[in-house]
């Protein structure tokens, strides 16, 4: 069935993949009707795709760095996208970006707004430039654009801590998911989570993250848009909720002024688990001032553009030209995805709300509420709660409490869909984290063994043995991002949006100036790094921890503002009372901005 | 002025196009957020600035990614810069 190369083959072998996951939903549900556990079904989801990631990550196993670095810079425009996609919505996409909207309404939209316009940046900016550099890491590009190990070691200090923020926020989100589709305690699921995650990653590098990173992009999309599709048709909203939801947001509103938000007494939070959440936002008004709004969509477009794990992914394809082509793809991916996060959102709201619709416990007794057999299985795992503070033995809206992380895996519970779709779920929910998380460890993993192990430390090691330190220290950041993780110390979504402000203050000056001002030097670049990623966290530790009444309107979720905007004004400072960068350095600079000719540099 | 310099003058000056458009969708809007809200112009139902954030600038960006492709690889041909079998 199967001839010549793995390349050409590439959409005959996904589409067989793919038909075969649709078989299995369908089995699934067979079993589900001959009374199948509920249990059992998680467990069969779960289990069944993160096998299949890691037999994918067995058969990509190489021995060569080209392929382990950069996939042997083969991956097509449209494949690129997918595994782009993959790699970039994580946890905090699929399980926790619903969620947020959820219960902060507009305010958070501003992630959906940054986490897409970024890209913009990327491919304007950045992706061709660096292709046509022809680096392994991030680092490999500010270590040869600026010369000199201290920039270099700059850059791998600034990604990791970027990095190793969003990649704990990762291993908690497949935790929690484990824990719950697999029924055993969080502080276990974690490493469950991280044995997944070293199966794809370890054996191929980048090259076994693509191809499993494709297919975990076909496993999320699909267990995301199918419930809200399915929900849409099933309360009679339109059979394709993205343009017909508009009377379910009006509804929504309505009720909520019907409601009401009504604040709970102290006394009566008390009671309520840590990290759960109730309704106080208005669904679609827009509640937060222009400002809130811009400056978080401001960081997260500036972090998209500087994260080293989606940069690298870049670096993979064939060509100068498809570099470009495929942040589009990447887009567009990541498009159909975050463009049925609101739709989902205000699926799960009416869902639990409208007491015109069968689910709906809003007004209901409590006690109803309480015996639901999905309402327990929340409770228990601590994601969500109930309780009559005002005693009418009624539920009222200020008197539901549900964890943010648990609105997409709850959804299709809480509208009454079949378990085998919960299943399907949970499995998208692991395939987003998991390829997040290889991608991430990748890169940090990367940046040590490449830029400070090769470049600094030992630049006479052989390839075998580059890559057993490659892949040694894999294991050490996964375990160490696991330990981390179970400690819990921020939420899915808090974690990254920390991430994305680290990798801005630290990276996104320095990398656009590479290539768009040849003036810039090394110092400058050390000092917009170093002051960047240190004022930023300056400011955020000061707000968070030392109650800092902070400036600007800048919280600790937009702290990368600072850090950003000192980054720049310390690299052009430096750089102008410095030395101009000599001329070998100017030359590559005009090489790297035409597509023609060789790599700066060239094979490794 | 030399055939590079003119292609980078091309590709700045696209660059600038491309950095305005996106301006404006993705914070120029926005300053705008409660008036736009109220507008009467409602795509598919939808208030107006909750269809920008949930679908409208999305959809705007990946369309101005692939535009911008297709110009800058004009450009690239029209100065010959475009990459050739073998150059990688």
């Amino acid at each position: 069935m199967i001839k010549g190369k793995f390349i050409d083959n590439l959409p005959k072998i996904y589409g067989i993949y793919t038909g075969g996951f649709l078989v299995f939903i369908i089995l699934m549900s067979i079993a589900e009707q001959a009374g199948m556990s509920a249990k059992m079904i998680g467990i069969f989801f779960v289990a069944f795709t993160v096998l299949i990631y890691a037999l994918i990550g067995w058969l990509s196993r190489t021995l060569q760095s080209d392929a382990y670095y950069v996939a042997g810079r083969q991956v097509p425009t449209v494949f690129n996208g997918m595994a782009t996609a993959a790699d970039w919505m994580s946890g905090a996409s699929f399980v926790a970006m619903a969620g947020g909207i959820y219960f902060k309404g507009y305010g958070y939209m501003a992630l959906l707004v940054g986490w897409t316009g970024g890209y913009v940046l990327v491919a304007a900016l950045l992706a061709p430039y660096l292709r046509k550099f022809g680096c392994y890491t991030v680092p490999d590009f500010i270590g040869t654009r600026y010369g000199g190990n201290l920039a270099r070691f700059c850059a791998v200090l600034v990604l990791t801590l970027a990095s190793f923020t969003y990649v704990t926020a990762q291993i908690n989100a497949t935790g929690r998911i484990a824990s719950v589709a697999l029924d055993i305690p969080f502080n276990i699921a974690v490493y469950v989570g991280l044995a997944s995650i070293l199966m794809c990653s370890m054996l191929g590098g980048m090259r076994a993250v693509t191809w499993t990173q494709v297919a975990q992009y076909i496993v999320l999309i699909i267990a995301y848009l199918l419930p809200v599709f399915w929900i849409s048709s099933n309360i009679g909203a339109g059979f394709f909720p993205h343009f017909m939801l508009a009377d379910e947001v009006a509804r929504i509103a309505e009720l909520e002024s019907q409601f009401g938000f009504a604040k709970n007494s102290a006394a009566d939070m008390a009671t309520v688990p840590k990290g759960l959440a109730q309704i106080t936002k208005a669904h679609s008004s827009v509640n937060a001032t222009p400002w809130q709004f811009i400056s978080l969509a401001i960081c997260m477009m500036a972090g998209t553009a500087s994260l080293p794990h989606v940069m690298m992914r870049y670096f993979t394809t064939p060509s100068v030209r498809t570099a470009r082509r495929s942040v589009g793809w990447s887009l567009f991916f990541i498009f159909l995805l975050y463009s049925s996060a609101p739709m989902l959102a205000t699926l799960s709201k009416i869902s639990l709300m409208d007491p015109n619709l069968a689910t709906g416990i809003i007004g209901k007794s409590i006690t109803e509420v309480q015996a639901l057999d999905w309402y327990q299985n929340w409770n228990q795992a601590k994601l969500m709660f109930v309780s009559d503070f005002n005693g009418n033995g009624l539920l009222e809206l200020n008197e539901f409490f549900m964890k943010g992380d648990a609105v997409v895996l709850a959804t299709p519970e809480i509208a009454g869909l079949p378990y085998v779709i919960s299943g399907l779920v949970a499995a998208g929910g692991m395939a987003a984290a998991m390829s997040t998380a290889d991608g991430l460890v990748l890169a940090i993993s990367n940046a040590l063994s490449h830029d400070v192990y090769y470049k600094i430390i030992n630049p006479k090691a052989e390839t075998a043995k580059r890559l057993i330190v490659a892949r040694v220290l894999l294991v050490i950041i996964g375990f160490a991002g696991a330990t981390i993780a179970a400690l819990e110390i921020n939420d899915i979504l808090g974690s990254v949006i920390w991430a994305f402000d680290f990798a801005m203050s630290g990276l996104f000056f320095p990398l656009v100036l590479g290539v768009w001002w040849k003036r810039a030097n090394a110092a400058g670049a050390v000092a917009g790094m170093l002051l960047g990623l240190g004022s930023g966290t300056a400011y955020l530790v000061w707000v968070k921890w030392y109650a800092g009444a902070g400036f600007l309107g800048i919280t600790t979720s937009t702290f990368g503002l600072v850090g950003a905007s000192v980054s720049l004004v310390a690299m052009i400072v430096v750089s102008l009372i410095t030395e101009a960068p000599d001329a070998a350095t100017q030359k590559m600079v005009d090489e790297v901005r035409i597509p023609s000719g060789k790599t700066i540099l060239g094979k490794q | 002025m030399s055939k590079q310099e003119q292609h980078w003058e091309k590709t700045r000056n696209l660059l600038f196009i491309t950095l305005a458009i996106w301006f404006v969708f993705s914070i120029g809007i926005f300053l705008f957020g409660a008036e736009m809200q109220e507008s009467s112009i409602r795509p598919f139902g939808y208030p107006l600035t909750y269809w920008f954030t949930c679908q409208g600038s999305l959809a705007i960006f990946v369309i101005l990614i692939f535009w911008f492709a297709g110009r800058q690889e004009k450009i690239d041909d029209e100065f010959g810069f475009t990459e050739r079998e073998g150059d990688q």
